[in-house]
């Protein structure tokens, strides 16, 4: 009897037992449900997945446009020897020239890749960084902690400047509380502060940096906790505030210059839209929002299109088949500059996969792909000329 | 800064003064026979039959406890089948343990009689319970045995008691006296004194004092291969950040009356330590500190009115400090203190209508307060009927019904609404055969985790209207024991359990919103299914060489049911392997003792979603450790040698959060 026991136990451990050697995760390949388009241009789209805080699973997919291919967890298998791979949450993906950007959070560093193949070419520490942009060979990128403050509970964040032919940080400026986006325009730098972890005393404005000096020159009061801010093809600079998640709700603001023979911004517009993330392609502002209703105990989501030039909605949902239930928490929306495609991002509950969900201009869903933890940031690669 | 040293200052005063207080003891020495009555009257106790409990349980005790290389509380817990240990790592790692996959805030840890309680997060960090007085850890599955307790004992789903050494003196002795010094890897250093005085002869009192110090410093490796098999990194690092300096003062006075018997006892633990932090990609030490305090006052009167009725007083202020700093300057400054405070009073009584038949009443009320960083309270009642009836000498039922009522604190804010809740536990328990040792049981039980303040009140993602979150249980299993007193071949025991638990409204975080913010919700839906087995034999050799050997296996299914448009429906939930199990092989002859251990805990994932993103390997350990007793006269000298991870296996418990590799620890104690 306690043989059988002691036999059966055994078999059982033998059969489930063993370590083996932990091994790269390859990355994975699904077939897009539409037909490949060969010579379209951008050919691709990376997409950064953030992965859970502390989960070290940030990771990057490729959707390829030309062979109708998902491409994902990319970034492990191109670079295996990269200690504890990618790194912990991914907060923006860009390209400049050749190179791929990715900010990553919580590993405090910018990782730099071949934006064509994915190999890792170095990467840029910068403490708590957030966003990344660039201009003439350089790249701007803000971070949550500036230089050490008197007072260590109203630390204020800066603007890093980096040189990028040799990956290393060659200026900073400091500028306003956690700050978020920047944007470059007419020689300034456009900072967001979101003064987040200073609930409920927020900050409320926008950083103007001089690019020559590396100075801040200017801060511009606009709305409680700023996230993003982009330049449309007007000069106007567009910015979305986050509100205090009680009285004040997210909105959208538009900042124009003062007169027309200023270089002065001021608050022109404030919309009375909620915007959590956005896209401008052409004359069109692609928005999401996502607000928590205590009252629902759920979140509220619209999806919408102001024309940039008009500041008018035109749409207050731009997927027209019905769709958008499917979406539980949208992260993130890209355009297809070529085909006007829609791309939106599902966070889904942060700690299992999201999904990307392409829509035609139209509104109508082509395909929907697992993707990683919280896929949020989406960079399109041109081809190469 | 000067902390350490400090308490080092308030250790060695507390050393001296024990001794004084011996030395004055030792001069008055007097002969004493009762005292050994008092002895088998214990010994009794913990080798009671089997039988008189209904509720299967699992112990580990005085030798066993000894012999294992556990240092904490939380330790020993992993030789328990259907238990799963989240380790942090470290001597100071946060160390908890849920039971059969329904969550840690269901377990029920009480220390002496009365509950550990953390009205804050509901967790109890059981690494910070030292081994070094215990003398008996318990694990019921259900509630314990026995009708006469607390209301609150009949809580919880899952019940762990840990009990303090309980003085016994030799003929003639008035103080015991032992004194302990370990030292070990991650520069582990740890004095102990215990000492135990007999104030006249049935009024004890016992004093226990540890200083734990540690830099927490140890490699670990990560070591990843390319699919073709070519290694594509391999790296060690030193741990850091992970020191711990702490100091756990205990003491008490009991007595025993011829009806009855009561009990003091006070603790105090504090700590100054490291959160050593995950390890990510360019990120290998962090700068979180934490400073604690815990400290508690309780005691106990219990007492045979008639030799029907009995009844049991309980008492205890628990006061617990927090202060948690980010010093991290990659990262914001957060400096947060908080301050619990807990009274709680009980009132049980148990009478006996016939031989065969108890009932108990008992009415518990509890108060809990955060305060500091933000300010809560709460009240809470219990009132618990019970009855205890047996048929014969075959058939024992036990049936419990406990109310749970809790007033909430009159906010304007949240608006949190007050909870009452009634939950039923029936236990079985047949003996088929006179002469066989064989028992049957059965049981149900429903049992309720109210949200804590974290859950309703925490910035930003408490939700104030929170229901409590129900776990249903039901098992059956069977228990053979086969006792030959005389034979080599001299104890056996085989029995398995197979069970059912549903948790709903199970309280998880939730995101709201963009940028991490979460709430708390009832959304989950578990379903567990599983299968505890356990196997112990003891053989008896000439020339006093003793063998025991004992397995434990879990098998456990625990998957997610909240709703089946979720990519991790049907998939099991986080941390919780399918396998998992234990094996222990102790070999005394005379005065020398060798223990092997095995831990193996199976594949599991680290997230919902069953995939291979979130696959997380088995681990398993082999721990060996070597005792050997010295007698010189009436000083009893003890040394111990501890191997831990013999095989030098690198592995996380939790998803980057190493584990040690293989760490020794050398152990001496002088028992006077």
């Amino acid at each position: 009897m306690k043989k059988l026991h002691y036999i059966l136990f055994l078999c059982v451990l033998l059969a489930m037992a063993c370590r083996t050697d932990e091994i790269v995760i390859p990355s994975e390949y699904d077939r897009l449900p539409v037909a490949p388009t060969p010579n379209c241009n951008p050919v691709g789209m990376y997409v950064l997945n953030e992965g859970n805080m502390g989960s070290n699973k940030a990771s990057i997919d490729y959707v390829d446009f030309e062979n109708g291919l998902y491409a994902r967890n990319l970034y492990a298998e191109r670079n295996p020897s990269v200690i504890k791979e990618l790194g912990d949450v991914g907060n923006d993906l860009q390209i400049y020239g050749s190179k791929l950007y990715a900010v990553l959070n919580s590993s405090h560093k910018v990782e730099v890749m071949d934006a064509r193949t994915l190999v890792r070419i170095g990467q840029i520490d910068i403490p708590n960084c957030r966003y990344i942009n660039f201009h003439e060979g350089n790249a701007y990128v803000t971070s949550y902690v500036g230089p050490i403050a008197i007072d260590p509970n109203a630390q204020p964040g800066a603007v890093y400047r980096v040189d990028t032919t040799t990956l290393s940080v060659t200026g900073k400026c400091t500028v306003g509380y956690q700050p978020e986006e920047l944007d470059i325009t007419d020689g300034r730098i456009y900072v967001a502060n979101s003064g987040g972890y200073r609930k409920p005393h927020y900050d409320n404005t926008l950083s103007v940096v001089d690019l020559a000096t590396m100075r801040q020159i200017q801060k511009i009061a606009v709305a409680p906790n700023l996230h993003r801010v982009r330049c449309d093809a007007y000069g106007k600079l567009w910015v979305s505030s986050r509100g205090d998640e009680a009285t004040i709700p997210s909105r959208l603001l538009v900042l124009d210059c003062k007169e027309p023979s200023s270089r002065e911004m001021v608050v022109t517009d404030t919309l009375d839209i909620p915007c959590s993330d956005m896209c401008i392609n052409g004359d069109s502002l692609y928005f999401y929002s996502l607000a928590w209703s205590d009252k629902l105990e759920r979140n509220v989501i619209a999806y919408g299109i102001v024309n940039v030039r008009t500041k008018e909605l035109v749409t207050d949902n731009f997927i027209t088949d019905g769709t958008e239930k499917e979406i539980e928490k949208p992260y993130g929306v890209a355009v297809n500059p070529a085909n006007g495609d829609i791309y939106v991002t599902d966070g889904k509950n942060y700690v299992s996969s999201g999904t990307v969900h392409c829509y035609n201009r139209d509104g109508v869903r082509q395909w929907s792909m697992r993707a990683g933890d919280i896929p949020a940031h989406m960079v399109f690669l041109n081809r190469e000329e | 800064m000067n902390n350490p040293s400090r308490r080092l200052i308030v250790f060695v005063a507390m050393l001296v003064t024990t001794w004084v207080a011996w030395a004055q003891t030792d001069a008055d020495i007097d002969v004493d026979i009762d005292s050994i009555s008092m002895h088998t009257l214990n010994e009794v106790i913990v080798t009671a039959n089997r039988f008189t409990e209904v509720i299967p349980s699992q112990k580990l005790t005085g030798k066993e406890l000894e012999g294992l290389n556990s240092l904490s509380v939380a330790d020993a817990l992993r030789y328990f089948s259907g238990v799963q240990l989240k380790d942090y790592g470290g001597v100071g790692g946060i160390k908890t343990v849920n039971i059969r996959g329904m969550g840690s805030e269901q377990m029920g840890v009480y220390y002496n009689g009365i509950q550990l309680g953390n009205a804050q997060n509901g967790q109890v960090d059981l690494g910070k319970f030292s081994l070094e007085n215990i003398e008996e850890i318990s694990l019921y599955n259900g509630q314990r045995s026995d009708v006469f307790q607390t209301a609150r004992e009949f809580g919880s789903a899952g019940s762990i008691y840990l009990t303090t050494r309980r003085p016994r003196f030799k003929e003639g002795a008035r103080a015991n006296l032992k004194a302990g010094l370990k030292v070990g890897s991650f520069d582990f250093l740890s004095p102990s004194i215990l000492c135990e005085y007999k104030i006249t002869d049935d009024i004890f009192a016992t004093f226990n004092a540890e200083w734990i110090n540690s830099s927490g410093k140890y490699e670990f490796r990560y070591r990843r291969v390319t699919p073709a098999g070519e290694v594509a990194y391999d790296t060690t690092a030193i741990r850091e950040n992970g020191d711990i300096d702490a100091v756990r003062i205990e003491g008490g006075v009991q007595g025993y009356m011829p009806r009855g018997k009561w009990k003091a006892y006070m603790y105090h633990y504090t700590s100054e330590r490291g959160i050593p932090g995950a390890i990510v990609n360019n990120v290998w030490h962090r700068g979180e500190r934490l400073w604690d305090r815990n400290s508690f006052v309780q005691a106990m009167f219990e007492y045979d009115i008639t030799p029907k009725l009995s009844t049991k007083v309980n008492a205890k202020y628990a006061f617990d400090y927090t202060h948690y700093v980010n010093n991290d300057d990659k990262l914001i400054h957060v400096d947060n203190i908080y301050k619990q405070r807990e009274v709680y009073a009980s009132w049980a009584n148990k009478y006996t209508i016939l031989r065969n038949w108890d009932v108990s009443l008992a009415y518990d009320y509890q108060w809990n307060q955060l305060s500091e960083y933000r300010d809560v309270q709460r009240n809470t009642h219990w009132v618990s009927l019970a009855s205890a009836y047996a048929l014969g000498d075959c058939f024992k039922v036990q049936a419990s019904a406990l109310a749970t009522i809790v007033d909430e604190e009159e906010r304007g804010r949240d608006e949190v609404p007050d909870k009452f809740k009634v939950t039923p536990a029936v236990f079985l328990s047949y003996k088929p055969f006179e002469r066989a040792d064989l028992v049957l049981r059965a049981f149900y039980k429903q049992s309720y985790r109210m949200p804590t303040f974290n859950d309703l009140y925490y910035t930003d993602m408490g939700n104030a209207y929170l229901k409590p979150e129900l776990a249903t249980q039901y098992n059956v299993g069977v228990l053979y024991d086969l006792d030959r007193n005389d034979n080599i071949f001299s104890f056996f025991r085989i029995g398995a359990d197979v069970y059912y638990n549903k948790v709903k409204d199970k309280i998880i975080a939730y995101p709201k919103g963009q940028q991490f913010r979460w709430t708390m919700l009832n959304l989950g839906v578990v379903d567990i299914r599983g299968i505890d087995a356990q196997a112990m034999a003891v053989f008896r050799f000439p020339y006093q060489i003793e063998l025991t050997t004992k397995l434990q296996y879990t098998y456990q299914e625990a998957i997610d049911i909240t709703d089946p448009n979720d990519n991790y429906y049907g998939h099991q939930i986080p941390y919780i392997p399918w396998h998992s199990g234990s094996a222990i092989v102790m070999l005394s002859w005379r005065e020398w003792m060798l223990n092997y251990s095995f831990i193996y805990v199976g594949e599991r994932y680290n997230q919902q979603e069953n995939i291979i993103y979130n696959y997380t390997q088995p681990w398993y350990t082999n721990d060996v450790s070597l005792v050997k007793i010295f007698r010189l006269k009436d000083v009893v000298l003890k040394a111990t040698l501890e191997v831990n991870n013999l095989f030098d296996q690198d592995y996380d418990v939790i998803l980057n959060y190493p584990m040690p590799k293989r760490n020794y620890r050398v152990g001496i104690t002088v028992e006077i």
